[in-house]
């Protein structure tokens, strides 16, 4: 075997959803999708709205089993739940019922660790992600920003070798959100300091990150990998960003690189965000 | 000087209390008008009771003789009983049927036809069943309160938001602790906004089992007063069951704010 396989590698997958009232209705939504994310590499996936990306999430999770093709998580077939991946999700994922303490324990909870331990790991990431006196507070008691400041202490308080990000900055104003991208990579490079045996060759994270923000994308990531509109849409390009870390979100925006590799991918993908735009247009007429 | 304003409204609302007496009294006591509608002076108060006597059998019951708290009780343990067997097995169903579409497609006409049977009249069959005791009573209260809490159950569980679920998932939740965190807090949000109505009902189906036949509880009185026309009597268990019900209502109310406080309200503000 590879002495080091990609955390990720989805080969030739293929989405197609069938209308259960209808059998006829078929609908696909990603095909022919290769795509891998190196251990420790953080890659973000852009495209035109309704291309597919949470689907794409949704398999490398494993809670969506693609029609065709196969996914790997580190050389191994993916059966089922992606036990090395966390996911933080585009919609509110947390447990209404559950304070922020006991939703970034859940996690730990399930996996059977003692409840005692679970509550002083959770209380060090909720202090990690900045809410450390807002743990007794139940979710709608908490602002959009910090309701996403819990998934992302929840998140990483399992450890995943992968984490998959569905836009999860979306619904935040632009100053939380450049607050909450800046804390990601930090957290992210941080790993590198607390790096944990066999977390890859860097001891950071995997990241599949999906946004429609194309600034965002290239601010953050590794790899930008842009995806044609739907429906079948697939990966029709990538871009290697060298910009040097570590980054600030907010200042690397202005730099002469930056803006290069923005006017470059943007070139790629203006095509296809016309095209997916002309298609809604005309799935709403 | 005595606008009705928010301060005042309790004064009002007793006030309005009084009034609805003060009008009774006047209506009904013999001799303090002229019959209007009836032929004589005591047929008013023959039909309609007078509020004094009324107070006085209140007052008999509750202080000078102390009898009415054996029949209270038992009232309120069938209630009580109704409503957590009801709550039970409506959750259970209500779960096992949600998470089991194949079982719902195949009892779905029966259970519609269960809910808009009239309940209450299976309580004849309920007494030849298990007697006049409080069996028989609780039997009937379950019935009511099943429906309402399987419903409430089998949508809750239906609408847990699947963000919530594939996050449970997708944090190491195996099936059972699927059930235990996530369906079951979902359901027991739905069975708690329901709880006015079902402890409403369960206490129904308690007087409503008494009145048809027993030996104790309130409907009882009631139903010993009718038989020899004691209208004052009716009345005042009536009194009595419509203060129990408040005195049920307040405290359910009381459980509800406990046990909900991760829900929502409107208009609450952060307190920092």
């Amino acid at each position: 075997m590879n002495p080091s396989p990609p955390a990720l590698a989805l080969a030739g997958v293929a989405c197609t959803f069938v209308s259960k009232d209808d059998p006829g209705q078929r609908y696909t939504a990603v095909e022919d999708v290769t795509l891998t994310v190196g251990a420790g590499e953080f890659v973000a996936v852009v495209g035109p709205t309704g291309c597919g990306k949470s689907t794409l999430l949704n398999v490398a999770a494993g809670l969506l089993q693609p029609s065709t093709g196969s996914v790997q998580v580190f050389g191994q077939p993916l059966a089922g739940i992606n036990t090395r991946a966390g996911y933080m999700f585009q919609a509110e994922s947390l447990m209404p019922w559950r304070t922020a303490l006991a939703n970034v324990m859940a996690g730990l909870e399930f996996r059977g660790v003692a409840a005692a331990e679970a509550r002083t790991q959770a209380e060090g990431w909720l202090r990690r992600v900045g809410l450390g006196g807002f743990g007794d507070r139940y979710p709608h008691q908490l602002s959009g920003g910090m309701r996403k400041r819990t998934s992302l202490a929840q998140t990483l308080a399992l450890d995943p070798d992968i984490i998959l990000m569905d836009e999860p900055f979306s619904a935040l104003d632009i100053q939380t959100r450049q607050l909450m991208e800046n804390e990601v990579l930090e957290l992210w490079q941080g790993a590198e300091r607390r790096a944990a045996p066999g977390a890859g060759p860097t001891g950071r994270k995997a990241v599949l990150f999906i946004t429609h923000d194309l600034d965002e994308a290239i601010a953050m990531s590794d790899r930008v990998v842009i995806m044609s509109a739907g429906p079948a849409s697939r990966p029709i390009g990538e871009f290697t960003i060298d910009i040097p870390r570590p980054r600030d979100v907010a200042e690397i925006k202005t730099s002469q690189h930056f803006i290069e590799l923005h006017a470059a991918i943007w070139a790629r993908l203006r095509d296809e965000v016309l095209k997916g735009y002309t298609q809604q247009l005309g799935k709403a007429a | 000087m005595f606008k009705p304003t928010p301060r005042n409204i309790r004064l009002w609302q007793v006030g309005l209390l009084a009034a609805v007496f003060a009008f009774w009294h006047v209506m009904t006591a013999p001799g303090l008008i002229p019959p209007m509608m009836f032929d004589n002076d005591r047929q008013a108060a023959f039909f309609f009771g007078e509020p004094v006597k009324i107070v006085g059998r209140i007052w008999t019951w509750f202080v000078a003789e102390a009898d009415i708290y054996r029949h209270l009780w038992v009232t309120l343990i069938e209630t009580l009983l109704a409503f957590g067997i009801g709550s039970v097995l409506g959750l259970l169903c209500g779960l096992w049927l949600a998470l089991s579409p194949m079982a719902s497609a195949i009892l779905e006409p029966y259970i519609k036809a269960a809910n808009s049977m009239p309940r209450i009249i299976l309580a004849p069959i309920f007494a030849v069943w298990f007697g006049l005791g409080i069996a028989s009573k609780v039997a009937l209260g379950v019935t009511l309160v099943f429906f309402i809490v399987f419903f409430n159950v089998y949508q809750g569980v239906k609408e847990v938001s699947p963000v919530v679920l594939a996050n449970a998932r997708m944090l190491g939740a195996n099936r059972k602790q699927l059930l235990r965190h996530v369906y079951l807090p979902s359901a027991t949000s739905w069975v708690f906004s329901s709880l006015h109505t079902s402890v409403g009902l369960a206490f129904v189906g308690a007087v409503v089992g008494e009145y048809l036949g027993s030996s104790q509880g309130v409907g009882y009185l009631i139903l010993q007063a009718e038989g020899t026309f004691d209208i004052n009597t009716v009345m005042a268990g009536i009194l009595v069951l419509t203060a129990f019900a408040l005195v049920l209502d307040a405290a359910v109310g009381r459980v509800e704010k406990r046990l909900m406080k991760w829900q929502p309200r409107a208009g609450e503000t952060e307190k920092l």
